[in-house]
């Protein structure tokens, strides 16, 4: 697979075409967090429901590049309905995968535990050799660490 | 005399023979940035293998050769956009952003105050918005904006009362996201007739076709070396000489001064004034030899190849996808230069450069520093191309492809 099709994989266009959890909540009661990327203008909004330690709902808005929008509707299908302490470590393998060096990529390509952890979100390992396109990738993440830590102040 | 073949041009261009991913370079990105030619980059090397040392100062042979050098620079830079008190009104800076701040912050701050206004235009670079509003929160001056029409190009129905109290009218020579040249003349001549003085930010126009400072009767005028074959770290402003004159220092330092006692000092007279510390030598120096390149192409011929360029890759975008790439800026090619933003229906500029890349192609995705341009048309980004004296119908053909695939993958 070439470097291009690694990072355009069909699970990804198919969330960059037809989003999960696109839309509002009501705020409050849910909790509202907004995310920029001031270099290339990505904007993204995230609701979240916080009841009991889950994360019972969530829902987003935004607009981007196929990157940053597959990423954030992978990233609301994988913590949707899930305890906290799951989406606070679903978070962190998220932010590992993202760091990791090339080497490390080639090697684990497929059969790493942590690959294997993020299920359908495995498939936005490609990015990682686009360094500028992280940022990207990152973005939603980035802005749900952010809402649930303002939610627990 | 003028000789012009875009192919020699192009052998003349070092990085063009470049692959990437096994494609050979497919370079879309003069409008941020031009290849250099051989010739600069021979007699910036030059300069650093036999001539090097720094200027002003030495009574030694090579910095006397360094001094003129640097010099006759400037003297070419001004024989390049006629100006009419020659190698004295030139100002070397670090680029046009810089030239712009310089004028924002010593002119602008010597010469407005509250109630007075600077007027500039929606297409503005961030580079010619950001110091006004600087000089705004320190001056009160008022900042505003002739707005840009649906067909891309300033909407002049209210210039007489835009142009109330305005004493300083600052606009781009050509949109570095829309393509649109202004008519420099027609609004300089409006701004002169309620006493204002007249900036053009020269960073795309002065690259691409002819300009002289004299004929369009401004008062100032900024641009890069790196955006005209030259290097980076150096740009220019123009003013006259009358102007100048008017004008304290901008940054202190060594070579700016005519004195400096324990109580104070005393700036320099004429350009030395505006150049604190050493100077970009070498910049200059490959400035120089970029200006004498674009001379020997003829800036005529630049511009006519570039509008052909243009009109080529306007009708081929048109015929090959039916309305699925759209194009932000002008349809006509009259007072239009050779910048073409895409919106690509479906495909998100970043990942339309991206696309691109993999055939070579090199654009750019963003907002390109105009983000209140972007908002006019509700953009977040486009993908943008431009060309250079050294571009082909070639390059547009690798494109029409690249693109082709971007919107089979996404589609």
């Amino acid at each position: 697979m070439s470097n291009l099709e690694n990072l355009y994989r069909e699970i990804i266009l198919d969330h960059y075409r037809s989003p999960r959890n696109r839309g509002e909540l009501a705020s409050p009661p849910a909790h509202k967090v907004e995310g920029f990327n001031p270099l290339c203008g990505d904007e993204v909004t995230i609701y979240l429901d916080v009841h009991d330690g889950v994360l019972a709902d969530i829902k987003l808005t935004g607009h981007g590049c196929s990157i940053s929008q597959s990423s954030s509707s992978l990233m609301s299908a994988a913590v949707k309905g899930k305890p906290l302490d799951d989406v606070h470590s679903t978070i962190e393998t998220f932010k590992e995968l993202m760091l990791a060096h090339e080497t490390k990529v080639e090697e684990s390509e497929g059969d790493s535990a942590n690959l294997r952890t993020l299920g359908e979100l495995a498939a936005l390992a490609g990015v990682v050799k686009f360094p500028v396109r992280i940022k990207c990738a990152t973005l939603a993440w980035n802005t749900l660490a952010q809402g649930l830590q303002e939610i627990s102040i | 005399m003028t000789s012009f073949s875009a192919r020699r041009v192009r052998a003349d261009i070092p990085q063009l023979t470049r692959r990437v991913h096994g494609r050979p370079l497919t370079y879309l990105d003069s409008g941020a940035s031009s290849l250099q030619p051989n010739a600069v980059i021979d007699a910036m090397s030059r300069y650093y293998e036999l001539r090097h040392a720094n200027v002003h100062r030495g009574v030694y042979t090579t910095a006397v050769e360094a001094t003129e050098a640097y010099e006759s620079s400037r003297a070419a830079v001004a024989r390049f956009i006629n100006a009419p008190g020659a190698q004295n009104e030139i100002v070397f800076t670090k680029n046009t952003t810089e030239s712009i701040n310089l004028l924002a912050k010593v002119w602008g701050a010597a010469h407005l105050g509250e109630g007075d206004v600077v007027l500039l235009s929606e297409m503005e670079h961030h580079a010619n918005i950001v110091p006004w509003f600087q000089l705004r929160e320190s001056t009160g001056v008022e900042v505003r904006f002739i707005p840009v029409g649906d067909d891309y190009r300033l909407d002049l129905t209210n210039l007489d009362e835009l142009l109330r109290d305005v004493k300083l009218l600052s606009v781009t020579g050509m949109s570095n996201v829309l393509g649109t040249k202004n008519n420099v003349r027609e609004l300089a001549a409006a701004a002169h007739s309620v006493g204002a003085l007249v900036a053009v930010d020269g960073a795309q126009s002065v690259a691409h076709g002819p300009v002289d400072v004299a004929a369009l009767d401004i008062d100032f005028l900024a641009f890069s070396g790196h955006k005209m074959l030259g290097p980076t770290g150096i740009g220019v402003l123009w003013t006259r000489e009358s102007v100048l004159d008017t004008m304290g220092p901008f940054m202190g330092g060594g070579g700016m001064i005519a004195d400096v006692r324990l109580d104070g000092f005393t700036p320099a007279k004429g350009v030395a004034r505006f150049e604190a510390g050493t100077p970009p030598i070498a910049e200059a120096v490959g400035l120089h030899a970029a200006v004498r390149y674009l001379e020997g192409l003829g800036m005529d011929n630049v511009a006519a190849h570039e509008r052909y360029l243009t009109e080529d890759a306007l009708t081929r975008l048109e015929l090959a996808f039916d309305g699925r790439v759209r194009v932000i800026g002008p349809r006509d090619v009259i007072d239009r230069g050779g910048v073409i933003s895409l919106d690509v229906e479906g495909v998100h500029p970043h990942d339309v450069a991206q696309m691109l890349d993999e055939y070579g192609v090199c654009v750019r995705p963003g907002h390109h520093c105009a983000k209140p341009l972007m908002r006019r048309f509700n953009l977040a980004a486009t993908a943008r191309v431009s060309f250079g004296p050294y571009s082909s119908t070639a390059d547009t053909s690798v494109l029409l492809e690249a693109l082709e695939q971007a919107l089979k993958m996404f589609g």
